[in-house]
C-alpha cells in the first residue's frame, strides 16, 4: 500500500511550509530518509525526508506552494501503484488552509479574509499547467492569493477578467466556481469593485527572497514579491502586537550647515529662480536615496510586497480642512529645480482643492514636514499601501560638539515610520542614513 | 431477480452513454432496452439520415457540379431502395457496436420492456431487478402526427420518420409537415432522389429555432433546387385516400389545395412515459408532459428515479441526453461533475447547405434588449468554400457590445456541423470574440469564416 507524504512540521511554530522544490521526480526510486523536498517555514528552508521506501508515485503538491502542517504533498508506494484521489485530498487541503487564516491571521491579512473559503481550488500541477498554455491571458491577470489563484496566478475566463477589469472588480477575491476552481461570468455577479491599482503588474518573481537590489530604471515600474515564510511570521507577530500597521521609528538628527550654505549661494547667485526650499532639498534627498534603498521604496499588499522601479514623493499639505499629499513622480530624475517649481504648483493648487486624484495618488512614500511650524520633532502616521514617512522638524541652530568644541550648529531632525512587515530596523537605518549623508553633502546628490 | 448499483431504463444515446460512464466509474450497471441498442438515433434517427444525406449529397453534386468539376457521367439516375439499404448498413454497424461497448464494459443487457415499481425495482417480463443506488429513466420519444387536422400516422400515405426511412423508392411527390430538422433534412433527401417536395411549417419561417438569415438562406437554397417552401403556412384539412392526400393549406391569407402521394409528419415528437409505472412509482410529469427533475441532480420526483434525455425535457437532443447520462451518474457516484450547461447545446441540421447554431438568435438578443454587435462574413467570401463550390452561407456572430462575450454564433455552411463546435468551446470557457480571432486559424478553411465574422464583429473584418 502506498505512503502518504505529509507536510511535516519542521519547527515548533510550524503551521505552514512552503515546498520551495522537489528533490525527487515522480518514478524516482525513494529510499528512507531520503530527501524528498525542501520546504520553507517560518524560519529556514529545510528538508523534507522521505518515511518509507519505494518509488516516487506523485507529487501532489506543485513546487512553490504553501500548505499547512501535516496536509498531503505527496505519495510513495511500489511502481504502478494506484494512489488516492490526491485532487479531492489537495482541494480539502486547500479550504483547511483558508479556514487556518481565517483563525490565525485575522489581524494581518484583512484583504485575504474576503476570500470565501469554501470553493478554493485544489493545490495541483495540472492546472497550472493548463493555464500557462495561455501566457498572454495570465500575465494580463492580477496576480493575488485569492481563491482562483494557484501560485500567484488567477485562473479565470477571458470574458471574467474583461468584466473585472471593467467594474474594477480585483480577481484575487472572487471565488471560482469554473473548473477547478476557475473564476467565470457568473462569479462576477456577487464580487463587488475594489481599487485595483492602475497600471499593469508584472508576473510574480520564482524566488522567495525579498531583493536587497539597487533600483533599475528601465522597465516595468514595480515587481511584486510573494511573501517568504520569515516576512509572513514577522508582518503576523508585529501586526498582533501594534494595531494593523506595526510602525516603528527611526530618528536622526542631519547638520543642515552645508544645505544651508548652498541654499544661500544659489539664492545669491541666480536670485528669484534660485530660490528652493529645504523641502524640496528633502525631497531631492529622499528621492536619491529611495533610489539606492529600494526596500523602503514598497508598498505593502497583504498577500506580497510590491517594490517600485519607480520613485513617487507624496508630500503632506495642510489644507483648511485636513491634509492632503500631492505626488511629484519620479522624483529621483527631477532636478531640484523642477522638484521645486513642481512642488510649488502643487501645494498651491492642493489647498485651492483643485488636483485630479491622480495626483495625490501612488506615491511610493511620504515626507510630512512641520517645520515652519516651529516643531523640533514629531512622528508622521504611514499613509498605506505605503511602507514609509520621512517627519521633518525644524531646522535650529543648537550647541553642538565639532572636533572638542562646542558651536552652534544649524541641525534638523527626522523621524522616519516603518511599516515593520516591510521594512525592518536595519533596513530602515541603512535608508536614513542615506538621507542624512545626502543633506550632509549636497554634492552627493549630483553624485 | 438481480440486483444492481444502477439500472437505466432505455439503451439509446442518453442511457447507454449513461451504462458505460457508471461502469467506468465501477458500478454494476444494466441497461433495459425492448428493440435495438442505440435507440431512435443509432436505428431510425440521426445516424441513418445522415446516410441518405450523404447520397443526396453526391446525386447534388453529379448534377450540378460536376461538369465545372471537369468530371462527365451520363444521365444520373438515382435509387432510394439501394441508398436506404445502405443506411440501414450503417444503422446496423453502430447498433452492433453499442453492443459491443456494452459487453466490454461489462454493462448487463435486458431485452425487454421495463416498468419502474416503488423502491427502485424494474420489472421486465417476469424478472424483477433491484437497483441500490438508482434507477435512471431514458425512455426517449417517439414520433407523433396531427390527428385534430385529420393527420393521424397511417404508416402508407401519412408516415412518419420511422416509415420514411424503410421506403423502397421515393415518392413522386410528398409534403413535409413541419420545417424543423427533421423536415429540412428529409425534404433535402426527397428532393435529391426526385421526389416534388412541399416543404410547410405553420411558424412564420423554416427552421424556426434558428436564426432568421439561416431559415432564409436556406429556404432560398430549396427554392433553388425546386421545392416548394411554405412558411407560416396552415393546414387547415386533410383528406387522406388510399394512394394520396389532399390538403388545404392557407399561407398569408391564401388558400390553396395540394394532392400528394404522401404526407410525412416531422412537427413534433412525443416523449415516451406512458405504461411504465412511473405515476405509480412516484414519478410525475410536467404540465407539457415531460418528467419533472430537478435540474441540478437530474433526480425525479420519486427519490432514487433519475431521468436523462429526451424523455426529461428539451432540448431533445441525443448529444444533450449523452452529457445528462454521464453527469447524473458521476453525481450519483459521489464526484462533483461540472454542471451542464444547457445555453450552450449545438443545435445542428444536416441539410444542404448544413445549419448550425450555439447560443442566442439576433431577435432573441433583440427581445432580450442585450446590448450587442453583429459581426458576418458570407462564405462566398472565403477561399475554400469557392475552390470545393460551396459558397451558399455565412457565419454570423453576436457578440455582446461592451465584454464581446460570444452571445450567439450561426453559421450556414457545406460543413457548419463540423465548424460550430470553435463556438461551443469558446462559449464553454467564456472566451471572447477577441480570443477566437487570436487563435490562427489554418489557411485556406472554411473555419477562417469564424475568425473574419469576430472581426467583422469588431469592425476589422479582412477578406471583405
Amino acid at each position: 500500500m502506498a505512503t502518504k507524504i505529509v507536510m511535516e512540521a519542521l519547527s515548533p511554530t510550524m503551521e505552514e511550509g512552503r515546498l520551495v522544490e522537489w528533490k525527487k521526480k515522480e518514478g524516482d526510486a525513494v529510499a528512507v530518509g531520503d530527501v524528498l523536498a525542501e520546504v520553507e517555514t517560518d524560519k529556514a528552508v529545510m528538508e523534507l525526508v522521505a518515511r518509507a521506501a519505494g518509488q516516487l508515485l506523485k507529487q501532489v503538491v506543485a513546487a512553490g506552494a504553501t500548505v499547512p502542517v501535516s496536509s498531503l504533498v505527496g505519495w510513495i508506494g511500489a511502481a504502478g501503484e494506484a494512489v488516492g484521489d490526491d485532487g479531492a485530498a489537495a482541494a480539502g487541503q486547500a479550504a483547511g488552509r483558508q479556514g487556518g487564516k481565517a483563525a490565525g491571521e485575522t489581524a494581518a491579512a484583512p484583504a485575504a479574509e474576503s476570500a470565501p473559503a469554501a470553493e478554493a481550488p485544489p493545490a495541483r500541477e495540472a492546472p497550472a499547467a493548463a493555464d500557462a498554455a495561455t501566457p498572454a491571458q495570465s500575465a494580463k491577470a492580477q496576480p493575488g492569493g485569492g481563491a482562483g489563484a494557484i501560485d500567484g496566478r488567477i485562473k479565470a475566463s477571458p470574458l471574467a477578467k474583461k468584466i473585472a477589469s471593467d467594474k474594477g472588480i480585483d480577481l484575487a477575491g472572487v471565488a471560482g466556481s469554473g473548473p477547478e476552481g476557475r473564476i467565470i461570468k457568473r462569479d462576477l455577479d456577487k464580487a463587488t469593485p475594489t481599487p485595483v491599482p492602475t497600471t499593469a503588474p508584472t508576473p510574480v518573481a520564482a524566488t522567495g527572497a525579498a531583493p536587497r537590489a539597487p533600483i533599475r530604471t528601465s522597465g516595468a515600474p514595480f515587481e511584486d514579491v510573494p511573501l517568504t515564510q520569515i516576512r509572513k511570521t514577522i508582518a503576523k507577530r508585529l501586526a498582533q502586537s501594534i494595531g494593523p500597521i506595526p510602525t516603528f521609528y527611526l530618528t536622526a538628527e542631519i547638520d543642515m550647515e552645508r544645505a544651508w550654505d548652498a541654499r544661500e549661494a544659489l539664492k545669491a547667485q541666480a536670485g528669484d529662480a534660485g530660490k528652493v526650499s529645504f523641502n524640496d532639498i528633502v525631497v531631492k534627498a529622499v528621492a536619491a536615496a529611495l533610489r539606492q534603498h529600494r526596500a523602503c521604496n514598497a508598498w505593502w499588499q497583504d498577500d506580497k510586497i510590491r517594490y517600485w522601479n519607480e520613485v513617487h514623493v507624496g508630500m503632506a499639505v495642510a489644507v483648511e480642512d485636513g491634509l492632503i499629499t500631492p505626488v511629484i513622480r519620479n522624483a529621483d530624475q527631477k532636478s531640484l529645480r523642477e522638484i521645486s517649481a513642481e512642488s510649488k504648483e502643487l501645494a498651491g493648487r492642493a489647498r485651492e482643492r483643485k488636483l485630479k486624484p491622480e495626483e495625490y495618488t501612488g506615491a511610493t512614500f511620504s515626507i510630512s514636514n512641520l517645520g515652519m511650524f516651529d516643531i523640533e520633532h514629531f512622528t508622521a502616521v504611514i499613509n498605506p499601501p505605503e511602507s514609509g514617512i520621512l517627519a521633518i522638524g525644524r531646522i535650529a541652530e543648537v550647541p553642538t560638539v565639532v572636533g572638542g568644541q562646542i558651536m552652534p550648529q544649524r541641525r534638523m531632525r527626522v523621524t522616519m515610520s516603518c511599516d515593520h512587515r516591510v521594512i525592518d530596523g536595519a533596513t530602515g537605518a541603512a535608508f536614513l542614513r542615506t538621507v542624512k549623508m545626502m543633506l550632509e553633502n549636497p554634492l552627493a546628490l549630483v553624485w | 431477480m438481480s440486483t444492481f448499483d444502477v439500472i437505466i431504463l432505455g439503451g439509446g444515446p442518453a442511457g447507454y452513454v449513461c451504462a458505460i460512464r457508471a461502469a467506468q466509474l465501477g458500478l454494476s450497471t444494466a441497461v433495459v432496452e425492448k428493440d435495438k441498442l442505440g435507440g431512435v438515433c443509432v436505428n431510425i434517427g440521426c445516424i441513418p439520415t445522415k446516410a441518405l444525406l450523404q447520397s443526396a449529397s453526391v446525386a447534388n453534386v453529379i448534377r450540378h457540379d460536376a461538369k465545372a468539376l471537369g468530371i462527365g457521367v451520363g444521365a444520373v439516375t438515382t435509387d432510394y431502395g439501394v441508398a436506404m439499404k445502405r443506411s440501414r448498413q450503417v444503422s446496423e454497424q453502430n447498433s452492433k457496436g453499442v453492443e459491443f461497448l456494452m459487453k466490454k464494459n461489462k454493462v448487463t443487457v435486458i431485452k425487454g420492456a421495463g416498468t419502474l415499481l416503488p423502491g427502485k425495482k424494474v420489472k421486465v417480463g417476469d424478472e424483477t431487478h433491484t437497483a441500490t443506488k438508482a434507477v435512471i429513466i431514458a425512455t426517449g420519444s417517439r414520433v407523433k402526427g396531427i390527428p385534430q387536422i385529420g393527420l393521424e400516422i397511417n404508416k402508407t400515405t401519412v408516415i412518419s420518420s420511422d416509415e420514411a426511412l424503410f421506403l423502397d423508392k421515393a415518392p413522386a411527390s410528398l409534403a413535409i409537415i413541419g420545417a424543423g430538422a427533421v423536415g429540412t433534412e428529409f425534404a433535402d433527401i426527397f428532393n435529391a432522389f426526385g421526389t416534388a417536395v412541399t416543404l410547410i411549417e405553420a411558424l412564420p419561417r423554416i427552421l424556426p429555432i434558428e436564426d432568421a438569415e439561416s431559415s432564409e438562406v436556406i429556404a432560398k437554397s430549396f427554392r433553388k433546387r425546386g421545392m416548394t417552401v411554405l412558411a407560416g403556412a396552415k393546414v387547415l384539412k386533410a383528406t387522406v385516400g388510399p394512394a394520396s392526400v389532399t390538403l388545404e393549406i392557407e399561407t398569408a391569407g391564401q388558400k390553396e389545395t395540394i394532392t400528394v402521394d404522401k404526407v410525412l409528419m416531422a412537427a413534433g415528437r412525443a416523449v415516451n412515459t406512458e405504461n411504465m409505472g412511473f405515476k405509480e412509482a412516484g414519478v410525475e410529469l410536467t404540465d407539457r408532459g415531460f418528467v419533472k427533475v430537478d435540474l441540478a441532480t437530474l433526480e425525479t420526483t420519486a427519490k432514487g428515479v433519475y431521468c436523462i434525455g429526451d424523455v426529461a425535457g428539451p432540448p431533445m437532443l441525443a448529444h444533450k441526453g449523452s452529457r445528462e447520462g454521464t453527469y447524473v451518474v458521476e453525481l450519483i457516484a459521489g464526484h462533483k461533475p461540472h454542471r451542464i450547461m444547457y445555453d450552450n447545446v449545438p443545435s445542428v441540421t444536416y441539410c444542404h447547405p448544413e445549419v448550425a447554431s450555439i447560443g442566442l438568435t439576433e431577435d432573441q438578443c433583440k427581445a432580450q434588449k442585450l446590448d450587442f454587435q453583429v459581426g458576418r462574413f458570407p462564405m462566398s467570401a472565403n477561399g475554400r468554400a469557392r475552390a470545393s463550390m460551396e459558397t451558399e452561407g455565412f457565419v454570423k456572430i453576436i457578440r455582446d457590445k461592451k465584454y464581446g462575450e460570444i452571445l450567439g454564433a450561426h453559421i450556414v455552411a457545406s460543413h457548419a456541423s463540423e465548424m460550430i463546435h470553435e463556438l461551443v468551446v469558446g462559449r464553454e470557457n467564456e472566451y471572447t470574440v477577441e480570443e477566437i480571432d487570436l487563435a490562427i486559424h489554418a489557411h485556406p478553411t472554411l473555419s477562417e469564416a469564424i475568425a473574419e465574422a469576430c472581426l467583422d464583429s469588431m469592425g476589422r473584418v479582412i477578406h471583405t
